[in-house]
């Protein structure tokens, strides 16, 4: 216990949901104060820029851009985050993406398949595609234990090499005058836009969908409470012989597979073809990370995040346009945003409190969830020798 | 020597400490007497600098000290020999002695260490030779280089933190002849422990501890086994349990030349065979790291078998993977109750259905009926005496108590065939003791299998029908609990035969 001004910092293990919520929105308030340099150092008042952006982003012309932002980075989130709950960290959803973006472009561009066939089939194959993309690395930590975020990581530079070369290769368009990407997908594997706006409503609803059903699926079904287990406590797991791999490999595969669908998405949605990588895909699979960690593992709080990560896209279109700055400007934005999240994760086992309550007496005013006297060590020993350890 | 005076310590939620006050004179070995959770370690810990009081004063010589670190501590000439030991397993015992100690020179920092450990180890009775490495020696040598680690950084108060929980009975009394020796060189030696008959062995006075407070301090003179234990638990404590003899009908298990590696891959269990019958408690002693883990994880399933047989009721369950032997009937206790026995993070109703999420009434296909798990939670939290305040708790929260009576009434409720027990009251206090010791009693009466590993010998003894003693992944001797002792047990698990 340490005292700050009139404030007494405590530990408590269990963060309640609105110090939890308070300090994320002070870690992304933080960053955007960091960020305040960047437009300073640009020779822009940081006011005059964020206004801008506010302006630029919250009108009725503008406000679908972050919406359509949103639908890929949900996706992702969503996706991430069931990975993130079994403890798998997936830093590959940007190469799931692009894979997924593949697996939709073979079906649109060479299926002989019925118009009406052809759009759930594209969907299914990017999923399918996506999620295959995510089993590699999921066999090669669970048989021989190699460290999951840097094969998924490697594997985005093969998705996106794989991509690169098929645009200039193989599937190079017949139409495209020596540019590179394919042929255009035929109109029935276009997916339909909300009128006026370039938002595709069946990403949208697949995102929300997706978002509802993963949170039943970790509440509520035997799969849920493996991964949960599986995430929480790996010996655990074993000890109530739930097979690690079979459940890592199930969460993986949804968290590709989501990842796929946004690939889906994008291409079917936007471009109606498949371009250069770095087209296809604005880092949404690592923006997809901080959707996750922003949501906290709540899939029902990323489709909030997702937007919120959604307006921090869209404003890059305002920050090129109307303050003259690279658009690439978003990516320090996110950047910063996931440091300080991270860095804030250390703020949420403590709490603050007015100092003029006494602190052991007052157990009135504690958390309903803790027991009042413990009559063994759990509470008294482990938390606070922990708490030492750093200092020592 | 040395005087606490009204020391004072709360974390948040409960008053670890409270106002207490012992004074340790120069050459004496001062027993500090508690259970689990009556602050001693927390005391220590102030004195150590590792905490700071809210309240009270420390002396030193007479004179008022600041305790601030660790650093100061030592400084001030106070030694700790961690429960847990605190050395480098890779490098030597002068090279974790010279680690940290303020006069190690910077070049060929061993050297001197080398000599002192050699004139110092005579002495106290605390050979060891200086160029092993760590984890080449035995816990009991491991805990002589903690000592002299302390004694060579110039403690001349030494605290020992439940020091025999990793020794056999011999060994224990080697390391009293040594407190011993470092009592007649005017040391002081601060004992913490929860063992009456050491206290009674060894100490010269005691100071017991409860919830908290000084309930009293005694010439060991002046008390006795009897009324130390009631003042540590408020209440009478009945030392023998009423256990009557009974025929076992029929073998349960039987286990034919097991064999398993360790997770090293190098043998640990080396053709062990034995049988169990129902009805029977079958115990099984030893110095910890002779094989016992492996057995209890091969028996569970969490560990292959690489050679021989097991059979459950005439069942095959050689290799069979933890949910099938679960199924079968297999109950599992396991030694370390969070990093094994329970999800921290999740609620006190998830962790009661922790295997059995999966089957009917708690599982309707692939959905959870959150209804049957808590209408199933509270009953258990009723039945086994769970103190939490509902269901939906983390159980990181509760006491080391409770998890295991939550542990206890996941893995009994289920009518097992088998109960593998692993060290079920290591931590405990006495009224979880109790009870867990109660509950394995009342399902050997309905004639379950049950195989409890234990390093408390007196549990074994009171408890077992044979007890079985391993050591180097052998099974060296065999007895009925009537042919027990102590003594044989203690020779035995140094390895002699029987």
């Amino acid at each position: 216990m340490r005292r700050l001004g009139p404030l007494l910092i405590e530990r408590d293990p269990v963060p309640s949901a609105s110090w939890v919520l308070l300090v994320s929105v002070g870690a992304v308030v933080a960053a955007l104060i960091a960020a305040a340099g960047v437009f300073w150092a640009f020779g822009i008042n940081p006011l005059t820029a964020y206004a801008a952006i506010l302006t630029g982003t919250l009108n009725t012309r503008a406000a679908p851009e972050i919406f359509r932002q949103a639908v890929p980075l949900l996706l992702c989130g969503v996706g991430l985050i069931v990975a993130f709950r079994a403890q798998f960290w997936n830093i590959g959803a940007e190469g799931q993406l692009l894979m997924g973006a593949v697996g939709a472009t073979a079906v649109a561009l060479f299926a002989p398949l019925p118009a009406p066939a052809l759009i759930p089939t594209m969907l299914a194959a990017g999923f399918l595609c996506g999620a295959l993309w995510g089993v590699l690395p999921a066999v090669l930590r669970l048989r021989l234990d190699v460290n999951e975020v840097i094969t998924t990581l490697m594997m985005n530079y093969i998705a996106l090499f794989f991509v690169g070369w098929l645009i200039h290769g193989p599937w190079k368009g017949q139409e495209s005058f020596g540019f590179a990407y394919t042929d255009t997908f035929p109109r029935a594997a276009w997916l339909p836009l909300i009128g006026g706006t370039r938002v595709n409503w069946i990403g949208l609803a697949l995102g929300v969908m997706l978002a509802g059903g993963l949170a039943f699926l970790l509440a509520r079904t035997r799969m849920g409470f493996e991964i949960r287990v599986l995430g929480q406590n790996a010996a655990a797991a074993r000890y109530a012989g739930i097979d690690p791999l079979r459940t890592a490999l199930g969460a993986m595969m949804i968290s590709a597979g989501a990842a796929g669908l946004a690939g889906v998405s994008e291409v079917a949605g936007i471009h109606h073809k498949l371009l250069a990588p770095d087209q296809v895909s604005l880092g949404y699979g690592y923006a997809g990370i901080i959707v996750a960690w922003l949501a906290r593992g709540s899939p029902l709080a990323a489709i909030l995040t997702a937007v919120f990560l959604g307006l921090i896209y869209s404003s890059g279109d305002v920050v090129k346009v109307s303050l003259q700055m690279p658009f690439r400007v978003t990516d320090i934005f996110n950047g910063l945003i996931l440091m300080f999240l991270i860095g804030s994760e250390r703020l949420l086992p403590y709490r603050l409190r007015w100092a003029a309550e006494r602190p052991a007496g007052s157990q009135a005013g504690r958390d309903p969830m803790v027991p009042p006297r413990p009559d063994t060590p759990a509470s008294r020993g482990d938390g606070p020798v922990r708490g030492q350890e750093g200092g020592r | 020597m040395l005087a606490l005076r009204g020391i004072t310590k709360s974390f948040p939620g409960v008053v670890a400490n409270d106002g207490i006050t012992i004074e340790v004179a120069a050459g004496e070995i001062h027993a500090l007497l508690g259970e689990n959770g009556a602050g001693k370690t927390t005391l220590m810990n102030i004195l150590y600098g590792v905490y700071q009081p809210d309240a009270g004063e420390i002396y030193l010589g007479g004179r008022q000290v600041k305790i601030r670190s660790p650093r100061d501590a030592i400084a001030l000439g106070i030694g700790m020999v961690p429960q847990h030991f605190l050395l480098v397993r890779r490098h030597t015992v002068a090279e974790n002695i010279a680690l940290g100690a303020s006069d190690t020179p910077a070049l060929f920092p061993t050297k001197q260490i080398e000599a002192r450990v050699q004139n110092l180890g005579p002495r106290y009775g605390l050979a060891v030779d200086p160029r092993a490495r760590i984890w080449e020696l035995s816990p009991s040598e491991q805990q002589r280089v903690e000592i002299l680690k302390a004694l060579i950084r110039g403690a001349q108060v030494l605290i020992l933190d439940e020091p025999t929980s990793v020794l056999t009975p011999q060994e224990a009394q080697n390391l009293f002849g040594v407190l011993r020796r470092m009592r007649q060189e005017g040391h002081s030696v601060i004992f913490i422990t929860h063992k009456l008959d050491e206290v009674m062995d060894v100490a010269d006075r005691v100071t017991v501890l409860r919830r908290g407070r000084v309930v009293a301090t005694l010439p060991i003179g002046e008390t006795d086994k009897r009324s130390l234990a009631r003042m540590m638990v408020g209440r009478d404590v009945e030392f023998q349990i009423p256990r009557e003899p009974r025929r076992t009908s029929g073998a349960a298990l039987v286990v034919e030349m097991l064999e398993a590696d360790n997770d090293r891959g190098v043998p640990a269990l080396r053709g062990i065979s034995f049988d169990v019958g129902r009805g029977e408690i079958f115990g099984v002693a030893g110095v910890a790291g002779n094989g016992q883990r492996e057995l209890v994880e091969v028996l569970t399933g969490l560990r292959p078998a690489t050679r021989g047989r097991m059979r459950l009721n005439d069942r095959d369950i050689t290799s069979l993977p933890a949910r099938s032997l679960h199924e079968a009937g297999v109950a599992h206790i396991p030694e370390d109750r969070t990093r094994l026995g329970v999800v921290p993070t999740m609620s006190v109703a998830e962790n009661l259905v922790l295997k059995q999420y999966r089957y009917p009434p708690f599982s309707r296909g692939q959905v959870i009926d959150n209804g049957a798990v808590m209408q199933f939670a509270r009953r258990m939290i009723d039945e086994y005496a769970i103190a939490t305040p509902g269901p939906h708790v983390p159980v990181r929260l509760l006491s080391g108590g409770n998890i295991q009576r939550l542990i206890l009434a996941r893995e009994l409720s289920g009518r097992p065939a088998l109960v593998v027990a692993s060290h079920p009251t290591a931590g405990l206090d006495v009224s979880a003791t109790e009870q867990t010791h109660a509950l394995l009693l009342r399902h050997r009466r309905e004639d379950v299998a049950i195989v409890l590993v234990s390093e408390d010998l007196d549990e074994i003894l009171r408890l077992s029908d044979r007890i079985a003693v391993l050591f180097s992944g052998e099974i060296v001797g065999l007895l009925p609990a009537g042919d027990a002792t102590r003594e044989r047990l203690g020779l035995m698990m140094m390895g002699q035969r029987a």
